[in-house]
């Protein structure tokens, strides 16, 4: 599986998945949030940045299922689901993930016909520090 | 802009045979196109001093000027973001030669992806934007990066698998019509359509673009020049470029309006300085890398209003003798993939009256570079 090239201005994403936390990076000076990471907030031009903690929950924008020709690792899981996540506190940021049925589970793990747009999902972490999402009523 | 309107025309097109393989490298291929491009403009090579493409172009200029000797060259230009460039190409040189920095310009694509690497076959070497944000959870190819926006168009405005059908057979339809097509003798129904294999659902085998081996060319010159070649001028009326604000590559999940592209904003500017408005438009040509891509394209070009680009499709519209017949030659999906170049050249047949698939009277195209991108567009006129 891909793990993450993690360049400077994602690595403190990263850094907080690996300890269970899911955070948005967030201007130190007006506050606005924003994503992907970026030195420079396209609001007020400070590069004065702070971390600042989600709920870690979400509804589904939006959700993909690719089949093969994949990497073999993928193919070998496909067809699995790839979704886009609102989050609840923050609806304009949106994290690509997948819905499993538990963390490390497979990407396939959850039955097509359970994935919707619209439906409520929580953030759960696997062993590698990868964010991703199980169905709030599963 | 009013420097730019009409101040330019295409006088030449060439093309290579297109191919899922052909023997000889890009850099041949490059040549022999840009030959052909000049030898229907009836301008000799060494007058050339402008040249402008891709920045995924992989024979340079260097390269092209020194194997078919042109001239000093004193304009250089090459576009970002793949499919995205196309048009800005031709804009490019249009403004070079219209404030007076060239006067003959060659802008060509060469590319062997139907018998060279995919670039996600190496997907294990990945950009760190935006890739650590998406390649880890399978988000993989430009089809799934796509079929993501696709997705929700669908959930938005009730678009269809059958709306996305309606633009792989106006494409496929027209390339039925046009021998140099890869899919001239394999014509497409809606059973096939419907039950080809998944690519990444909601997106289908049809709904994706060709692989091709092949090049094009096309040559520009001034408005006065152009008088004295060897074929009808046609005009480029309207050229621009647009990267939205908040806009972020083939993932533009970050803008707070994800389903308003690239297409939107060169609108604005396409439309502001031409004479022309969509009611006016008798031809399109739109970058069809995906199926899905055109929806959102009619959206942001005015055709249709938002979330209408769906029905849109429907009723023939897009057929010759519907509301805007669509990429006359195939395009992508049926003709030849090579990042969009052979809009640009369709939509020039289309005003010379000489296309395969030639709509009556035609004397205004519209032609895109890729949506989903930061993109490109013409305005070109008879």
């Amino acid at each position: 599986m891909l793990t993450p090239v993690v360049d400077v201005d994602g690595a403190p994403f990263w850094e907080y998945a690996a300890r269970g936390e899911l955070r948005v990076q967030a201007c130190a000076d007006c506050g606005e949030l924003r994503f992907p990471p970026r030195p420079c907030c396209p609001h007020c031009r400070s590069f004065a940045t702070e971390w600042r903690r989600v709920s870690g929950r979400g509804r589904v924008w939006s959700y993909v299922l690719p089949h093969p020709p994949l990497l073999p690792d993928y193919a070998e899981q496909a067809p699995y689901n790839v979704v886009l996540v609102e989050l609840a506190d923050a609806p304009r940021i949106r994290l690509v993930g997948n819905l499993v049925s538990e963390p490390d589970a497979r990407l396939d793990s959850v039955p097509v016909e359970r994935i919707r747009i619209g439906a409520r999902v929580q953030v759960v972490f696997t062993s590698t520090g990868l964010p991703q999402w199980v169905l709030e009523r599963p | 802009m009013a420097v730019l309107k009409d101040a330019t025309a295409l006088v030449g097109i060439g093309q290579t045979p297109f191919a899922k393989q052909l023997p000889e490298t890009e850099r041949a291929l490059a040549c022999r196109a840009i030959l052909a491009a000049l030898d229907d403009a009836g301008i000799a090579p060494d007058e050339v001093d402008a040249l402008a493409s891709y920045t995924m172009e992989e024979t340079d200029e260097v390269e092209v000027a020194k194997a078919l000797g042109l001239g000093d060259l004193t304009f250089f230009s090459k576009v970002g973001y793949g499919g995205g460039g196309s048009c800005a190409t031709v804009a490019h040189l249009a403004a070079a030669i219209a404030t007076g920095q060239a006067t003959v310009g060659v802008a060509w694509r060469s590319r062997k992806r139907g018998s060279g690497p995919r670039p996600w076959k190496n997907t294990t070497v990945q950009l760190p934007t935006p890739a650590q944000w998406t390649r880890p959870y399978g988000l993989l190819r430009p089809a799934d990066e796509i079929a993501m926006l696709a997705r929700r168009h669908m959930h938005e405005y009730g678009t269809t698998r059958d709306h996305l059908f309606n633009v792989a057979l106006a494409c496929r339809n027209r390339a039925n019509q046009n021998p140099a097509a890869i899919m001239y003798d394999r014509p497409l129904t809606r059973e096939m359509y419907m039950n080809s294999r998944w690519i990444s659902e909601p997106l289908c085998l049809f709904d994706n673009c060709l692989e091709t081996d092949g090049a094009l060319a096309c040559v520009l010159v001034s408005a006065e020049r152009a008088r004295d070649c060897r074929r009808a001028p046609v005009y480029v009326h309207s050229a621009a470029q647009g990267l939205p604000a908040q806009h972020h590559g083939m993932v533009n999940y970050w803008n707070d309006d994800p389903l308003t592209g690239p297409a939107w904003t060169a609108a604005r500017h396409l439309w502001k300085h031409a004479d022309l408005t969509p009611d006016d438009i008798d031809v399109a040509q739109i970058y069809d890398a995906f199926t899905a891509l055109i929806p959102l394209s009619l959206e942001g070009y005015g055709f249709c209003g938002r979330g209408e680009g769906g029905a849109f499709t429907e009723g023939g519209a897009l057929e010759i003798g519907g509301r805007l017949p669509l990429n006359t030659s195939g395009g992508g999906l049926s003709e030849a993939y090579v990042h969009g170049f052979n809009l640009i050249t369709e939509g020039v047949r289309q005003l010379r009256g000489t296309s395969t698939a030639q709509v009556p009277g035609a004397a205004s195209c519209l032609v895109t570079a890729g949506e989903g991108v930061p993109t490109s567009a013409l305005l070109l006129r008879s």
